[in-house]
């Protein structure tokens, strides 16, 4: 078992499984230790590998050459070189250290059983450097699923012989390990996540995820991939590592992405008003919303449409770099840079209507009523006009009520109040 | 490794815009032509602004699914991929001769070569003669038949009149349909008009646009008189006066539609490795065998 971390703590030391060294992941570390220099090393966890650039030459040459280069972060330093008669073959390449111990003129069997003994560490190796790659985002995402940056590799395999979650938005990824050290992922809702796996549409391609997030669980179309509308009933039960990300990509196009650059302390903010200024052609008219005197205007768009029960992404973007807004960006895993599109759109709009002065009108209302209208509004603002219950007359914006209230307060021609909306205008 | 990116303009409203450009993409990325397809979008996500940094290739295509330069292909694309240094006289174009102009992208600090739109490649023409096909679904189509070509006139956008008027003459040299005239939603001549255009009892009515939706599938088939109102729908071929139009519906949801992206990445140099045979044969219309 846990062979690999000999420094760890034994007693909490959670245990690892028995990971069997795949023949592909032994060729790839048998690639990359013969591409070495001579001074270069393959630092995995527990096992450091070099070349044995004395090669048949005594042990006290590549001892030197390899002097200082040894330092596994391991404390105990005694008897530093006392184990090199473990030298396995006179015409081996290949030198390890492990912890203390350094062997030297190993050749390729013997790396071998020195690899299948750290199977763990190799594996985990293998599995980053050569099936998900080099490109950042999906690298540094699948490395955060499964906390690799943060845990050894021995506490990461045995919690991910198990399975290791963690939440994207409305997905649930689930990591599990291989006997080979492979890893399997599994992408579902998070409100699905105690339902057996068979009372679910099982799906293989990411691809498939773009009709899943094509529309809500009653059917409407989702123009805003990040709306936390995600339908359920669905599972991704067995991916690949580049297969997951594609999939998660997929679902929440480039959040990962961008997520990555904050990460690496670099996400390119755009906020509200070089985003608005940029507009062109129809939304052109979006920059003479602002009048320079005042933001409110934006901190009513950031509370209509960039909250958390509207949007998953953690808004980012303010007035401007000097100006922040007095609404909370929200809490969600991967951040908002730029108003998006959905918002341009509609402050198009608001540009319009909010070029309007306000008049004063007078009504006759009760209060009830009055507290009604209020009501009304929350309900159809907060998408919970399905909610209400057909009979529940004691809910103000019941259907019924409402209905009331228009057959009681409307004229004939559907005024509140008998009160022209456009006295002047006249209709 | 070498990418693709097709960049279309997507809807908040419209489920179906973006169906194409999946379809396409999809297509593009069964014939192995390129090591990733991605797609990016002015009204659904990834958005323009993003789309770049998702993609992992250091060769890159963008390829506008647009039909005709203008304002997206001119203005919109290149600021928001934020093309370093773009300049429409990049494309040295009379309106239809957009190739490909390669600029760095401020986004990723890379590279990107972008390509012309869609809808005025040369074998775009190919394209329009096959929505004729599947929709008559006779691979032979064209004797006893006129084509119309469908789309704005000069009044949105001098190019778009432009594109079907170019793709109009190239179908007729090839003297294929009895007739063949380009038609126009805003001005002469009118789609209004169709049946005066035509003397054929059969009439393929194609528009050129990219995805189907209000244009296509309530302002043609009521301007056309396929019916009162859209909801009530219509038949393929619905008698228009004395005439059988069928109705195409939007040439872009045509599957060889994939075929001119490709052309378009491969103009700019992209190393097709044999794609576009296999494009063309895979979207064939499965009459005639
Ligand atoms: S602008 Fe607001 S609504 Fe749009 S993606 Fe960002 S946070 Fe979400």
């Amino acid at each position: 078992m846990a062979d690999s971390a000999p420094a760890a703590a034994a007693d909490d030391d959670p245990v690892a499984p028995a990971i069997e060294l795949s023949a592909a992941a032994f060729d790839a570390l048998l690639a990359a230790a013969e591409s070495l220099g001579p001074d270069e090393r393959l630092r995995l966890e527990g096992v450091t590998v070099g070349l044995d650039a004395a090669g048949t030459d005594d042990a006290e040459n590549a001892d030197s050459a390899n002097a200082g280069t040894a330092n596994t972060a391991d404390t105990a330093n005694t008897a530093d070189t006392a184990n090199t008669a473990n030298t396995a073959d006179a015409d081996g390449r290949f030198m390890v250290e492990i912890g203390d111990e350094r062997r030297t003129g190993l050749d390729d069997r013997d790396l071998h059983e020195v690899a299948a003994d750290h199977a763990a560490a190799v594996t985990d190796w293998y599995v980053f450097e050569h099936v998900v790659g080099e490109f950042g985002p999906r690298r540094a995402f699948l490395r955060w699923l499964e906390d690799a940056d943060g845990e050894t590799v021995a506490r990461r395999y045995a919690a991910l012989a198990d399975g290791v979650a963690r939440e994207w938005g409305q997905l649930r990824v689930t990591v599990r390990l291989t006997d080979r050290g492979e890893r399997r992922y599994e992408v579902r809702h998070v409100d699905d996540a105690d339902v057996p796996r068979t009372d679910l549409t099982a799906y293989d391609d990411p691809l498939d995820a773009r009709e899943i997030v094509r529309s809500d669980e009653r059917g409407r179309y989702r123009p805003l991939k990040t709306a936390p509308t995600l339908r359920r009933g669905w599972v991704f039960a067995d991916l690949g590592p580049t297969d997951a990300y594609e999939t998660v990509e997929t679902v929440y196009p480039a959040t990962v992405a961008n997520w990555y650059r904050e990460r690496e302390g670099d996400l390119d903010v755009n906020h509200w008003r070089e985003t608005m200024e940029r507009q062109s052609g129809i939304y052109g008219v979006v920059k003479t919303w602002d009048r320079g005197e005042s933001y409110h205007h934006v901190n009513w768009v950031a509370e209509a449409c960039c909250d958390d029960s509207q949007c998953l992404k953690r808004r980012e973007w303010e007035y401007d770099d000097e100006t922040d807004l007095d609404v909370d960006g929200g809490d969600g895993a991967f951040p908002c840079r730029e108003p998006c599109s959905l918002v341009v759109s509609a402050a198009r709009k608001w540009t319009r209507l909010e070029s309007e002065q306000s008049r004063t009108y007078e009504f006759e209302l009760t209060p009830s009523e009055k507290a009604q209208v209020e009501a009304v509004i929350d309900a159809v603002a907060d998408g919970r006009t399905d909610e209400i219950r057909e009979a529940d007359t004691k809910d103000d914006a019941n259907r019924y009520r409402t209905r009331f209230l228009r057959a009681k307060r409307f004229d004939d021609d559907g005024t509140l109040g008998g009160v022209p909306t456009d006295p002047d205008g006249g209709e | 490794m070498q990418s693709l990116v097709i960049v279309a303009h997507g809807s908040h409203l419209n489920p179906d815009s973006s169906a194409p450009t999946y379809a396409h993409a999809d297509t593009i990325r069964a014939s192995g032509a390129f090591d990733e397809v991605r797609t990016g979008f002015w009204k659904e996500e990834p958005h323009f602004r993003e789309v770049l940094r998702t993609v992992e290739g250091d060769e890159i295509y963008v390829v506008p699914l647009f039909v005709s330069e203008g304002y997206f292909t001119e203005r919109v694309i290149p600021r928001e991929l934020r093309l370093a240094g773009w300049d429409v006289d990049e494309w040295d174009s009379d309106g239809l001769s957009a190739d490909q102009a390669t600029l760095v992208a401020a986004d990723i600090d890379r590279e990107v070569h972008y390509c012309g739109p869609v809808g005025t490649h040369r074998a775009m023409t190919d394209v329009i003669v096959r929505r004729a096909e599947s929709v008559t679904d006779d691979a032979d189509v064209g004797e006893g038949f006129g084509l119309a070509v469908v789309g704005h006139g000069t009044e949105r956008n001098e190019n778009s009149a432009k594109a079907i008027a170019y793709h109009a003459d190239r179908i007729r040299e090839r003297d294929r349909f009895d007739e063949v005239t380009a038609l126009y939603m805003d001005e002469d001549p009118e789609v209004d008009d169709l049946p005066e255009f035509f003397a054929s009892d059969d009439v393929v009515l194609v528009p050129l646009f990219i995805a189907d939706g209000y244009h296509t599938q309530e302002d043609i088939p009521e301007d056309v008189g396929l019916c009162a109102d859209y909801t009530e729908g219509y038949d393929v071929p619905e008698p228009v006066d004395g005439a059988r139009v069928w109705y195409a519906g939007a040439v872009g949801t045509e599957p060889l539609m994939a075929d001119v992206i490709l052309e378009r990445a491969g103009d700019a140099g992209a190393d097709l490795r044999g794609a576009l045979a296999d494009v063309r044969e895979t979207t064939r219309v499965a009459t005639g065998d």
